[in-house]
Order: structure tokens, then sequence, then C-alpha cells
């Protein structure tokens, strides 16, 4: 899978879980900060992707994927090694 | 199945503890806003017991009033349950207390830690007493002082949680109630088996440390919308029933964003999903008779509809079951 078809599958968990717009889902943006989600959504985020992805995203690693592109790279990584 | 006779839910009570404490209270001597506590908790206000609401009286009151419902007199009591997680001294328990308050002297009474889950399983307990022949009629409370035992200047746990008691009156089913319009009907004649569990090697996720409590809040909000669901399922199944015949949810009233991603996940469709957590807070196990009471009271749930009971916390355990309202 590509960081592009990640970035995509990204999009439309946040757009489902947390109404981010598709547009808004740009590799800088941190998930808190700019995209304003809180913990809770992250961990919603979290296992919509480990389902969607086939990855397992512990809480002590989910806690340092700050931007977008950190989890899209981890979830590359992940996949990878999976 | 011959010979066992079922166990059903003749009436619920609660209590709800005297004192309020709203976002705007927290607003003002906090760093937090009421915004902030909402969007997290989906908590507006939370009920804070006074200090002469013991979990004793509090029990006792809501066990009356459910005994009340059901038009039971306490000395017809055979066994007292108190589920409480909260109690100032292991020794002694407390359920003997309630049952004396309550003038059941023909019961027997013992205490039961559950976590948030304790009156979930004191339910199971109570109706398999009650098949079995122990126990005619069963009082099951569930009582708790969270606020003793939460640090009122930690700003992630004061906004959560809340004081009270719920109680249920469980019996045997009326001779004859499992043929006639009952035997076309779905589900269980009244309490459905229990589906349990616990996960004893994450203790620490949800636990009392150097006297407050403390929580690992976005472990327990996984747990609970993955690992549970299949749990809250099992409990259907076992029913015989489907999570869409249910008309209502009352799971644990941990926080709002829990139980809405947990009913997302479950799919039951038709269902009202229990939110005494907005005003009332989470009071462990508590938390379930008391939502279960005011779904009955506002008339959101109506009797001889299925109702999935599902708890979890400390721990960590879990159980749930399917029951019939009375």
């Amino acid at each position: 899978m590509t960081q592009q078809e990640i970035l995509a599958g990204f999009a439309e968990i946040l757009d489902e879980i947390a109404g981010v717009a598709a547009a808004d889902v740009t590799p800088e943006k941190s998930f808190l900060d700019d995209l304003d989600l809180d913990s809770l959504t992250m961990v919603e985020v979290a296992t919509a992707a480990e389902d969607k992805f086939n990855v397992s995203i512990p809480d002590d690693d989910l806690k340092d994927l700050k931007t977008v592109q950190d989890a899209v790279t981890y979830v590359e990584k992940a996949g990878v090694a999976a | 199945m011959t010979g066992v006779r079922d166990a059903v839910l003749l009436g619920i009570g609660e209590h709800r503890a005297a004192g309020v404490l709203t976002n705007a209270d927290l607003e003002a001597r906090l760093d937090t806003s009421d915004e902030w506590i909402r969007r997290r908790t989906g908590i507006v206000t939370r009920r804070i017991a006074a200090p002469e609401e013991s979990i004793v009286g509090m029990g006792a009151d809501a066990g009356a009033k459910a005994l009340a419902a059901a038009g039971i007199d306490p000395a017809e009591l055979d066994l007292v349950i108190l589920a409480s997680c909260t109690a100032q001294r292991p020794i002694p328990g407390l359920a003997p207390q309630v049952a004396e308050q309550l003038g059941a002297s023909g019961a027997g009474a013992f205490d039961v830690n559950g976590g948030c889950a304790g009156f979930c399983y004191s339910l199971a307990m109570a109706a398999d007493s009650v098949r079995a022949g122990s126990a005619s009629k069963v009082l099951v409370v569930a009582s708790e002082r969270l606020t003793d035992w939460v640090d009122q200047d930690d700003r992630s746990m004061v906004i959560l949680f809340g004081d009270g008691a719920g109680a249920a009156v469980v019996g045997a089913a009326a001779s004859g109630a499992d043929t006639g319009p009952a035997a076309t009907r779905k589900g269980p004649v009244g309490i459905g088996p229990v589906a349990w569990g616990h996960e004893g090697a994450n203790a620490p996720v949800i636990e009392i440390r150097d006297e407050f409590m403390q929580m690992q809040g976005s472990a327990v909000f996984r747990w609970a919308t993955t690992v549970l669901v299949p749990v809250a399922r099992r409990a259907c199944e076992l029913a015989g029933i489907e999570p869409s015949d249910l008309a209502a949810v009352v799971p644990h009233q941990a926080n709002l964003r829990i139980l809405e991603a947990m009913a997302r996940s479950l799919g039951a469709t038709d269902a009202v999903l229990a939110r005494d957590v907005v005003d009332n807070g989470n009071s462990s196990a508590a938390s379930v008779p008391l939502a279960l009471a005011r779904l009955v009271e506002s008339g959101e749930v109506q009797s001889g509809d299925l109702a999935l009971l599902f708890a979890f916390g400390a721990g960590l355990t879990y159980a749930g079951q399917v029951v019939r309202i009375p």
C-alpha cells in the first residue's frame, strides 16, 4: 500500500469518526492541534485504522503519533513488518 | 430444564445522592471548562452524597423503594446482596447492615466487590439462587460513594464520578409464566444467562493508588469499545435474541463517549440507550440500576421490554445479561 493510499484511508476514517473534511487531512497536520481531535477520538481513529489496514497500534505507540504523516509512516512500516 | 424455575425482576429502586456538582462549579475552581468536559465525557452534572448519606443508608433507601415497587415485604427476603467497591473499611461487610435497616430479618447477606460490574455479577448470583432454590426472593443493592476516593484537585477524575444507589428485587416467575403468550415471546422470561469474565492482568488500569482513584482513560475506552462489544453480543446470544430485539441498552455509565461507541458497534438499532451518566456521573456499580430505574420512571421502557444490562470496570471485570422489565 502506498503512502498516498494510506493517507486516503485515514481521510475516510477521520471523516467518518470526527467529521473532518478530506481536504483538511494533509501530512503535516497535527491530530490534536490542527484537526482538533482529543485522546478518545484518537483511540477511535486507531481502532478503525487497525481494522482498515490490518495493523496493530498499541496505546504506547499511539501517543507518539502526533501528525497525519506520523500515522501514515507507522502504518506503512507496520504493514511491511506484517 | 424441567423443574428449574425462572428468575425474574420484580421491582427496581433508586437513591439519588443529595448534592449536585455542575460543570460550572468545576470551572470555578479548576483549570477546565464546561465545553471541554461535555465534549470528552458528555457529563453535565454529578450527584454527590452528603456526609450523612452512607453506603448503607443510600443502599437501604434504594432497596426499600425496590421492595415497594415489587410489593414485597422485607421480611419475605431470603438473601440481600450488596455490590460496592468504595467502602471505607473491608470489615465489617455492609450487606448485613442494609438487611438490618430494611427489616430483612430472615435473609442471608453478603457483599460483592465486582468493581463497576458488581451489580450485574450480583444480579446473576441472585437469579441463580432463585433458580437453584436456595432463595425465593433476593434483594440486589448497589451503593457507592466514589467521591470519597477522588482527589478533588485531579481534574481528569473529578469530572467523571458521582455517588448513589440502585436496587432490584429478584424472585421466581409465577408458575405458568413460561406458557401462553410467553412461549411465543423471544428472549428470557425474566433474567437471562450472564456473560462474564475478567482481565486480571490489566488490574492497574483502574485502581485506588495513594488513596485516590487512578484510571488510564484511553485504555479503558479502547477495551470497552472493542473487546467488550462481543461480550455484550454474547449476552444477547445466551438470551436467544439479536441486539436488534432490545428495547433498551443499559451499559455501565462510565462516559457518554464510551456508551455511544459501544451502542453503535453493538447494532441495537431499535434500543434506547441509557444516558444517566449525563446527570449522575459515573457511580460505579450503582450506575446500571440507577440508569435502569430512570428508564422505567420516564416511561422510556415498558413492562415486558427487553433490556441489556452490561457493566465493566475495575478488576478488570465485566458482566452482562438481558432482562425483561418488570
